[in-house]
């Protein structure tokens, strides 16, 4: 008599996911940035952990920004850069992809380190995304516009003017529009650029305690200069100088236990 | 010390708005003086002839500008036909998709363009673009033409125009913010969306500036054109006859034959009327935008 083996899909599914969340999302190899004047980035390597709120910090000018923006190669725009190495998202190297770039680029909302609000109203920007996935559905559009903005804390402030441009926000309103922008693409990683520098205590607590909600389903790269913000959020700390990963590890490592000088400088300056 | 500052300061005040002041006048100053020269042929003539009839005898008194106005129109609505779009296209290829050495290299050959005198274009076209319509182009369609046509007009027109409208579209496409287009490439736009839709359109009043300017110069440019338009007075729809532009007009009799009665008032007009038709462009084109901003 042959027995069969038998398969436990439940068991199955459950190893897989446990797999995936082990495997890093991101995975950085050997990443070069550099114009003629010089290195930007000098052989990066970085794994990003899934579902977890990765920290950046470093002095102004130490490639945080040139970081994010390798990502989701938004280093296209700029040609007098020099781009070499892998950046794997998912394992395909975004570096190399052609065609699928826009698609790749949604599964990353990014937050600026400014806010660039598109030029149409605050409801267009933030269904702006959604037009581009081709969801053409009005209630849909409708929908998400509302519940992106409701997240982001702006719904009470724009209900009333929707279709007013978004440039006429302030500064502070438009850096959360822009992130209700991002989140409504449904993306599986955020890039938030120093995302709170223009916002007041208030609309600060707001952004720090929705990241944490969204770690359950996105992964965040966070860069900022508050480093109680870092000890509040991060689950992982990457230190950067000089466009040069100098310590990563836990937070409480990190911070509390610096084992390079420039570190520990760093860490008495800022507090 | 407290003293100098203050006087300095005063004195800077008012030189600066004497300058301004004077700014300002001087449209209002040259208007004024091309209606009073021109005062006696409107006075005698009533507008609407004036504008509208084709009859253009001075010997008898008759002037009629229809003719100058249709040959200025024509050459000019050819000119931005020309050369808007591949204006409009170039600048955003220049600027969004070619490699920024190239953009390096054609801006001092677009100033170098932009800064030839006129006449120079005149005899470029009096050399290549007259005989090749007579040659080439026309009897392609199967009409003969001398080559001195509308047609020969407007593409000598367009020449001109493109570096101007190139420059000024090339700054305008310049100046929108590159977090703008990291915001819609982000969003998973290709970089043919992204331009549609942030840098036409963020760039769109600045379009239609560099459109009002390049028409309003079109409109305005005198001698390449007197070179090669045949001046000849004519109301015609096809392209190869010749016309006759208001600003040629002005040119070639500005000081003959100015023992016609009111002939040198009605130079006064033409030029008034073509002053008119500038600032009207120019009203036009700034409302327009006016309006484009407010999204
Ligand atoms: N397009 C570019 N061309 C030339 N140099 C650049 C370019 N972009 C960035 N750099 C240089 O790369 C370095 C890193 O810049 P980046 O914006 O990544 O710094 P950052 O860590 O984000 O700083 P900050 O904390 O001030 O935002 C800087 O020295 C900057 O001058
Ligand atoms: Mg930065």
């Amino acid at each position: 008599m042959i027995t069969y083996p038998v398969f436990s899909y439940q068991k199955a599914k459950r190893m897989v996911n446990h797999q995936e969340k082990q495997t890093p999302i991101i995975e950085i190899k050997g990443l070069n940035v550099r114009t003629r004047e010089g290195e930007i980035l000098k052989n990066i390597n970085l794994k990003i952990p899934r579902n977890k709120i990765v920290v950046l910090l470093g002095p102004s000018g130490c490639g945080k920004t040139t970081l994010l923006k390798s990502l989701n190669r938004l280093t296209d725009l700029h040609k007098e850069l020099q781009v070499s190495g892998e950046v794997l998202i998912d394992g395909v190297d975004i570096l190399k992809v052609s065609r699928d770039l826009p698609a790749m680029r949604q599964k990353m909302g990014l937050l600026s380190q400014r806010p660039f609000p598109l030029p149409v109203s605050i409801y267009r920007n933030v269904a702006y995304g959604l037009k581009l996935k081709g969801i053409r559905n009005k209630d849909l559009i409708a929908h998400s516009v509302e519940t992106n903005l409701k997240r982001v804390g702006l719904w009470d402030e724009v209900k009333n003017r929707l279709n007013s441009p978004a440039n006429s926000l302030s500064i502070g309103q438009q850096q959360r529009l822009c992130l209700a922008r991002g989140l409504a693409v449904k993306p599986a990683i955020i890039l938030a650029d120093e995302p709170t520098s223009a916002l007041d205590p208030i609309s600060t607590r707001i952004i720090e305690n929705l990241f944490k909600e969204l770690k359950e389903h996105y992964t965040i790269i966070l860069v900022t200069h508050v480093l109680r913000q870092a000890v509040r959020l991060a689950d992982h700390v990457v230190f950067m100088y000089y466009g040069d990963i100098i310590e990563q590890g836990h937070p409480d490592d990190i911070l509390k236990h610096p084992k390079t000088e420039v570190l520990k400088k760093y860490l008495v300056d800022g507090n | 010390m407290n003293r100098i500052r203050r006087i300095s300061d005063l004195l800077v005040n008012i030189w600066m708005r004497a300058g301004l002041y004077f700014l300002l006048a001087l449209p209002v100053l040259i208007g004024v003086g091309l209606y009073w020269k021109a005062a006696p042929i409107i006075g005698g003539h009533s507008l609407r002839d004036l504008l509208f009839s084709r009859q253009w005898f001075p010997m008898k008194g008759e002037f009629g500008f229809m003719p100058f106005i249709y040959s200025s129109a024509y050459v000019t609505v050819l000119a931005f036909i020309l050369s808007a779009p591949l204006c409009l296209f170039a600048a955003i290829y220049l600027t969004q998709f070619g490699k920024h050495r190239l953009l390096q290299v054609m801006l001092p050959v677009i100033d170098i363009l932009a800064g030839i005198p006129s006449v120079v274009y005149g005899v470029w076209g009096v050399l290549v673009i007259v005989p090749a319509v007579a040659e080439y182009v026309a009897p392609l369609f199967g009409v003969a033409s001398s080559g001195y046509s509308l047609l020969s007009g407007g593409i000598v027109l367009a020449v001109m125009c493109i570096p101007y409208m190139l420059n000024m579209l090339i700054e305008v496409f310049q100046t929108i913010p590159v977090g703008m287009k990291e915001a819609s490439l982000s969003l998973g736009a290709t970089h043919w969306e992204m331009v549609k839709h942030v840098i036409i359109r963020k760039g769109f009043p600045g379009i239609l500036s560099a459109f009002g300017l390049g028409i309003a110069k079109a409109f305005g440019e005198t001698i390449a054109v007197l070179m090669v338009v045949g001046n000849t007075l004519d109301i015609s729809v096809s392209p190869f006859s010749p016309g006759y532009p208001l600003p040629a007009l002005i040119a070639n009799n500005y000081g003959e034959m100015m023992s016609i009665p009111d002939y040198d008032s009605a130079l006064m007009f033409a030029a008034l009327l073509l002053f008119v038709i500038i600032l009207i462009i120019n009203l036009f084109f700034r409302y327009f935008i006016h309006q484009t901003e407010k999204i």
